[in-house]
């Protein structure tokens, strides 16, 4: 992996009219690196896709990808880039081949290597070499052979905007498993509302909301820094509303579920919650310290849950 | 091979599509036959086939505005445009591949027509002239068909698609004689290229001479140049656009 970036943009800003969609947006993606761009619905996720793949020309600041200035020259980056747009882009009345070959022929391969290319794709993504026309299978085979489509020119940096929207767990993983096999290989810059595909496959993490970005890390270190909240669940079945009041007089915040309490504040402090707990006789079956996750710091920086 | 990887994607999408296929090439056959069933038994002379086969080529070809514009509109509204405008491919070879696979269809379209006329009994003269005519008014049609699929969204392109085969259909001359019917009809009529085209092909096709269409040609041609720029400069501003 070398440490040149792919991917560098400067204060990306894009208005729509009086519309801000993007506000002031850089970052650098090293060669190799798979950045996951995270944010509610509306945040500027795609915008920023779309100024980076020269199709909508950023209202001020710019960006390069492999050194290549976006607002100049733009068929040095089209011929390599790979795009997988948010919606489902395919031609309905082409088979699945026959749409991985017309990909392959605009980027100017031979018949033959696109045949190839298109052949190892189909083996990858598990597509089946139907003779159905596209429009007539099913939407996550649809969304699979637009990923696919994005791979058939075998580009240096892959755009992927919400790759696996509306997969089944099955389909999803898999996806994850073959953008697994290209880290290192190619620098891929990926949106989406599943977290945990973020914190999973992301070597990088930008949070961005209302049009910028508002933290960008690892998945570690966003989850360090922002988790300084724990919760604790308690499993107990004779937990009285006295005790409760005792753990809330010293400032914890108690929280009753159906199996016994929750309790969440920075640091609590163990020794004065079992004294408590101890003194009413409390018998504790089971305490469990859930693990942090993004969706926290999520949550915490946007106010919102990611998955709409 | 870029233009042409792209182009065969369309053309595919053109064959494919039962509908195309149902009103582009067989819809004309169909009226060539019924207009001359009725000119059996009415003689009314437009009828004839000699006279009928250029207005209902004429009329066919309106559809040609429909399924350019529906397929490049379809293209933009399910971001399939999108995704080819982040490849390689140069605002001219789109434009290409967007107009040339309608060029074969075009001259299927003419070939059931002028074979059916002769089928039903015409006597065509002068058929290489109009097969000149036939070709700048189908490729005027499939020009207008790339501007509005370029300019608008799938609805609106289905409702003014509409609105323009009713158009050509009744101010073409197709199925009448404008002078005739004369007043703001015949103005309009002839305001437009589709009735100069069919003029001109009546007369050639009766084995009249080629000067006698010149004043016809002129409003053919300019039509033609004015919108293949449009085509391209729409198509131009759709690419700009992302
Ligand atoms: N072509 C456009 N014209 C006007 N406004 C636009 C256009 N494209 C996007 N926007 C606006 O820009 C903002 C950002 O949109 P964008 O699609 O980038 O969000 P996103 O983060 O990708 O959201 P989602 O998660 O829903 O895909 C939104 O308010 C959107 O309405
Ligand atoms: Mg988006």
């Amino acid at each position: 992996m070398q440490n040149k970036a792919a991917i560098s943009a400067k204060e990306l800003t894009k208005h729509f009219g009086s519309r801000k969609a993007v506000q002031h947006v850089s970052f650098d993606i090293k060669q190799g690196e798979i950045f996951s761009l995270l944010g509610t619905n509306g945040a500027g996720k795609t915008t920023t896709i779309k100024m980076l793949c020269c199709l909508l020309k950023p209202t001020s600041g710019n960006a390069q990808i492999m050194g290549n200035p976006i607002n100049q020259g733009t068929m040095k980056i089209k011929r390599i880039i790979g795009v997988s747009p948010q919606e489902t882009a395919i031609a309905g009345h082409l088979n699945t081949r026959e749409n991985l070959i017309l990909m392959g022929g605009v980027h100017g391969l031979s018949q033959k290597e696109s045949k190839k290319k298109a052949h190892q794709l189909m083996d990858l993504m598990e597509l089946e070499d139907r003779r159905d026309q596209a429009r007539k299978l099913s939407g996550g085979l649809q969304r699979r052979l637009s990923i696919a489509m994005a791979l058939m020119s075998d580009p240096q940096i892959l755009f992927l905007d919400e790759p696996t929207l509306g997969l089944d767990p099955h389909a999803r993983k898999s996806v994850w498993n073959y953008i697994e096999k290209l880290k290192g290989e190619k620098t891929i810059l990926l949106t989406t509302h599943y977290l945990e595909e973020a914190d999973s496959l992301a070597d990088r993490i930008a949070i961005m909301n209302k049009s910028k970005i508002i933290e960008m890390g690892t998945s570690s270190e966003l989850k360090k820094k922002y988790n300084t909240r724990q919760t604790l669940n308690i499993k107990t079945n004779n937990i009285t509303t006295k005790e409760i009041e005792m753990l809330q007089q010293k400032g914890m915040d108690v929280l009753q579920t159906p199996s016994g309490i929750e309790i969440t504040g920075n640091n609590p402090d163990f020794y004065t919650l079992v004294d408590i707990l101890r003194s009413g006789n409390v018998k504790i079956e089971a305490i469990h310290m859930p693990e942090p996750t993004l969706d926290d710091v999520f949550i915490q920086l946007t106010g919102k849950e990611a998955q709409p | 091979m870029k233009t042409l990887s792209l182009s065969s994607r369309n053309f595919k999408e053109i064959y494919r599509d039962p509908l195309t296929i149902s009103l582009g090439l067989a819809l004309p056959v169909l009226l060539m036959i019924l207009f001359s069933s009725i000119f059996k038994r009415a003689q009314v002379e437009i009828f004839s086939p000699t006279l009928l086969t250029p207005g209902v080529l004429i009329f066919s070809f309106s559809f040609i505005i429909m399924f350019s514009s529906v397929l490049i509109s379809k293209d933009k509204e399910n971001s399939f445009l999108t995704r080819l405008f982040t490849t390689p491919l140069k605002p001219s070879h789109f434009i290409l591949a967007y107009m040339l696979p309608y060029i074969p269809f075009a001259l299927t379209q003419t070939l059931i027509c002028i074979l059916t006329g002769v089928f039903l009994g015409a006597d065509f003269q002068n058929i290489l002239p109009v097969l000149g005519i036939f070709f700048l008014i189908s490729f005027t049609c499939i020009c207008m068909g790339v501007t509005l699929g370029a300019l608008l969204s799938v609805n609106q392109v289905s409702a003014v698609g509409s609105l323009l085969i009713t158009v050509i259909s009744l101010f073409s001359g197709a199925w009448m004689d404008l002078h005739m019917v004369g007043g703001l009809f015949e103005t309009i009529g002839y305001a437009l290229p589709f009735a100069h085209a069919i003029d001109a092909a009546k007369i050639l096709l009766r084995g009249g001479e080629t000067t006698g269409i010149m004043k016809n040609l002129f409003p053919v041609i300019a039509y033609t140049v004015v919108f293949f720029f449009t085509a391209i400069l729409s198509f131009r501003k759709t690419i700009k656009r992302g």
